[in-house]
């Protein structure tokens, strides 16, 4: 039995434009094993649709390897096919078909026979949640429940992968949780190998793994815990009376690692807390800033992404300025 | 390759469940030619309608007055004056008071009899309109009497050749002497419907799933790219025969037009057409990206469908490029095959060279689209 349910090495997928080629995904190398919930999280237009299309065999890959199940993505692409589930990006079921209809042609599809049908259609209906819902067009449904149906007829035939590209995408708070909810279902009940796509950074909390891409590359492959745990220093957080002043002030402080703005509201990284924080109040008082709800909290995911990929792009920047002085000019 | 029987049946059920669901677009394409026959039927009548005619009968015989006779009877011409000379023809026309001259030279029945029969029509240069539309209906009105028409363009200026040679008909088959635009009309328009249908239909739906994303969804299951065609075609298939059926019955019993050959020859060979039609709109489908791609493809076939393949303008009268152009589009073959079905009740043996090059043609362009149907996305 394969335990790597996804494994791909030095991926490159490079789309030739009229405008040029876009480097769309750019050497990543990603491991997930077999009953893992695999997040792979980046901003839109980091490569993440891309990766998950040439993992199945949907895009010619440029480079590298890629294979599912031990599977290669290029040569055995109709195995893959067979044995994992897929929901795109858009939501892409036929909208004139009902929620029905759609079960049974993608079991049929599938090759699923009429006996399994049988009891398995109503089975992922309740699972749902869409039992009541059997005669209603697929394209009438509320944007939860378009992914709650797209992910009921990706189960059909009974796949060990799941792959899922913004499946919460277009979708309510409370159905986000609710589809979450359903993942962790089929991760716990039936072992099921999860790949998720998603720019949320609440959602990687609920992965056992993640990756974290931007511009093509894989930044950081690890658990939750370690991703955040690559940012060095504690955080604070604050409402600053003058915002502008007091960001330029802050950057002076000694001990300070970094600083993120979220709207009114400052992020600082700093060496050591506790000591920090008196600092902070004291400096900025003296310019008349008031500090209100200083406090420290736990970085969370999205502080360690941003953190994170201001690190490549100065790694980016430094090398093609080192590139830029070698080349005589 | 794993052709699944359980996987075909899911896409032929789907792609029918969604044919009738859309019941606006389904009704529309079922309607759509039944409308542009009428449209045709009465925009034939109105344009060429009562052309000022002054005819130089030299003959005088049953034959010439026979000829003469069915120009005025099917409401395209109407004769001016009878004058004694080609010269006084022209004149005429030079003058503006006529719009079209017929000159029929002497000893014109015997000719007939011969089956070499000449007349000399002359059109007025000045009109483009009267040009286009009088010379398609002289010609058909000519052909239907076994005569080769001679035809010349009138302008100021003198007499100049239409187009670059001069212009003989060379079909000698005598057919509906009541030629009227419909005998015509009503089978080429079942043919141009079913190039139209076929080609857009299947590029058209093709399109629209790769641009909704359903295409993504679909790729990315077990279904094989055979399966995925057929699946497409068949029910298509089933589209436009209706949609072929009700035309022949409409033209039949609604236009008088007089169904002469073997029905089921023509079923037989509109299949292949059809077949060629289809694999034609999966070639446009890989190559447009967009329903506005596609629907401008298909706009640009159509037009020149319309101008090169003899649907409206007899090919004879093209310069040799045009006419060559013509020959790569399967309704010029189609077109001589229907109408001689349709109105001259010919078998297999008058048209066989036709059904060789539309069988030639289905099969390279049905393996050309399996060929080129995308099974990944780039
Ligand atoms: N079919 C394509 N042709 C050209 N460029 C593409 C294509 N698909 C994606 N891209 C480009 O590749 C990059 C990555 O896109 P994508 O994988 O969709 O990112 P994400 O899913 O993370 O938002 C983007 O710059 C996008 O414009
Ligand atoms: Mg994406």
């Amino acid at each position: 039995m394969n335990e790597i349910a996804i494994r791909t090495r030095d991926l490159v997928k490079i789309f030739k434009t009229r405008r040029g080629a876009i480097n769309a995904v750019n050497g990543v190398t990603l491991q997930v094993q077999r009953g893992q919930t695999y997040g792979l999280i980046g901003p839109d237009g980091a490569g993440k649709t891309t990766t998950t299309r040439v993992i199945l065999g949907l895009l010619r890959r440029t480079g590298g390897e890629s294979s599912v199940l031990g599977y290669d993505s290029m040569k055995d692409t109709y195995a893959i096919r067979e044995r994992v589930g897929y929901i795109a990006q858009q939501f892409a079921l036929p909208g004139d078909l009902t929620v029905m209809e759609n079960m049974r042609f993608f079991a049929d599809i599938h090759q699923v026979d009429e006996e399994t049908q049988r009891h398995r259609i109503p089975e992922l209906l309740e699972f749902a949640g869409l039992s009541r819902f059997t005669k209603r067009l697929a394209g009438k449904l509320s944007g939860g429940m378009k992914k709650k149906l797209a992910l009921a007829c990706s189960l059909i035939h009974g796949p060990d992968v799941v792959m899922l590209d913004e499946p919460t995408l277009g979708v309510d708070p409370v159905s986000r949780r609710e589809f979450w909810d359903l993942l962790g279902e089929l991760r716990t009940e039936k072992g099921l190998t999860i790949f998720v796509c998603t720019p949320y950074m609440d959602e990687a909390e609920r992965c056992n793994l993640i990756g974290l891409m931007y511009e093509g590359q894989l930044v950081a492959h690890d658990s939750p815990e370690k991703i955040k745990r690559l940012v060095p220093g504690q955080l604070l957080e604050f409402t600053p009376s003058h915002f502008a002043p007091a960001k330029e002030r802050l950057a002076e402080l000694e001990g300070v690692l970094e600083i993120q703005t979220y709207g009114r509201m400052i992020h600082v990284f700093v060496d050591h807390a506790a000591r920090r924080q008196a600092e902070i109040i004291r400096a900025l008082g003296d310019q008349g800033i008031t500090c209100e709800g200083m406090r420290e909290i736990e970085p969370r995911m999205e502080e360690a992404f941003i953190s994170l990929i201001r690190k490549q792009q100065e790694r980016a920047r430094a090398a093609s300025e080192t590139a830029a002085a070698r080349s005589p000019s | 390759m794993a052709f699944s029987r359980q996987r075909f049946r899911a896409l032929i059920r789907k792609e029918f469940i969604q044919l009738l669901r859309d019941w606006r677009t389904l009704l529309s394409i079922l309607l759509i030619p039944i409308v542009e026959m009428f449209l045709l039927a009465y925009a034939v009548n109105l344009t060429i309608d009562h052309i000022p005619m002054v005819v130089a009968d030299l003959s005088q015989d049953d034959q010439s007055r026979a000829l003469i006779h069915a120009l005025v009877i099917s409401g395209y011409f109407d004769v001016l004056q009878y004058v004694d000379s080609e010269t006084e023809v022209i004149h005429a026309i030079d003058q503006g008071q006529a719009r079209a001259g017929l000159v029929i030279p002497p000893g014109f029945a015997t000719g007939v009899a011969r089956g070499d029969a000449q007349a000399l029509m002359m059109l007025d240069g000045s009109d483009s309109f009267t040009l286009q539309s009088g010379y398609g209906a002289a010609l058909a009105i000519a052909q239907a009497r076994s005569t080769e028409l001679a035809m010349e363009k009138v302008s100021r200026s003198g007499i100049t050749a239409l187009g670059e040679l001069p212009i003989f008909t060379s079909l000698r088959i005598l057919y509906n002497p009541n030629m009227d635009g419909m005998v015509f009309m009503v089978p080429a328009t079942a043919a141009m419907l079913l190039q139209v249908m076929t080609m857009g239909m299947t590029a058209m739906s093709v399109v629209r799933e790769q641009e909704m994303g359903t295409l993504e969804q679909l790729l990315v299951t077990p279904a094989r790219p055979m399966e995925l065609i057929l699946g497409k075609l068949v029910p298509n298939i089933l589209v436009a025969a209706v949609d072929m059926v009700m035309v022949v019955l409409f033209g039949v019993y609604w236009f008088g037009v007089p169904f002469q050959g073997n029905p089921w020859l023509l079923g037989i060979l509109s299949l292949l057409f059809i077949i060629s039609g289809l694999g034609q709109g999966l070639l446009a489908s890989s190559i447009a990206h967009t329903q506005r791609e596609a629907g401008q493809m298909i706009a640009v076939l159509m037009m020149l469908a319309n101008l090169l393949t003899g649907f409206i303008y007899p090919r004879t009268a093209a310069p040799l490029w045009v006419q060559l152009i013509g020959d790569l589009i399967p309704l010029t073959y189609f077109l001589r095959i229907i109408r001689g079905i349709f109105t001259k009740g010919i078998g297999v043996y008058f048209i066989w060279q036709d059904i060789a090059v539309l069988l030639l043609y289905s099969v390279v362009v049905m393996v050309l689209a399996a060929k080129s149907f995308k099974t990944r996305l780039d």
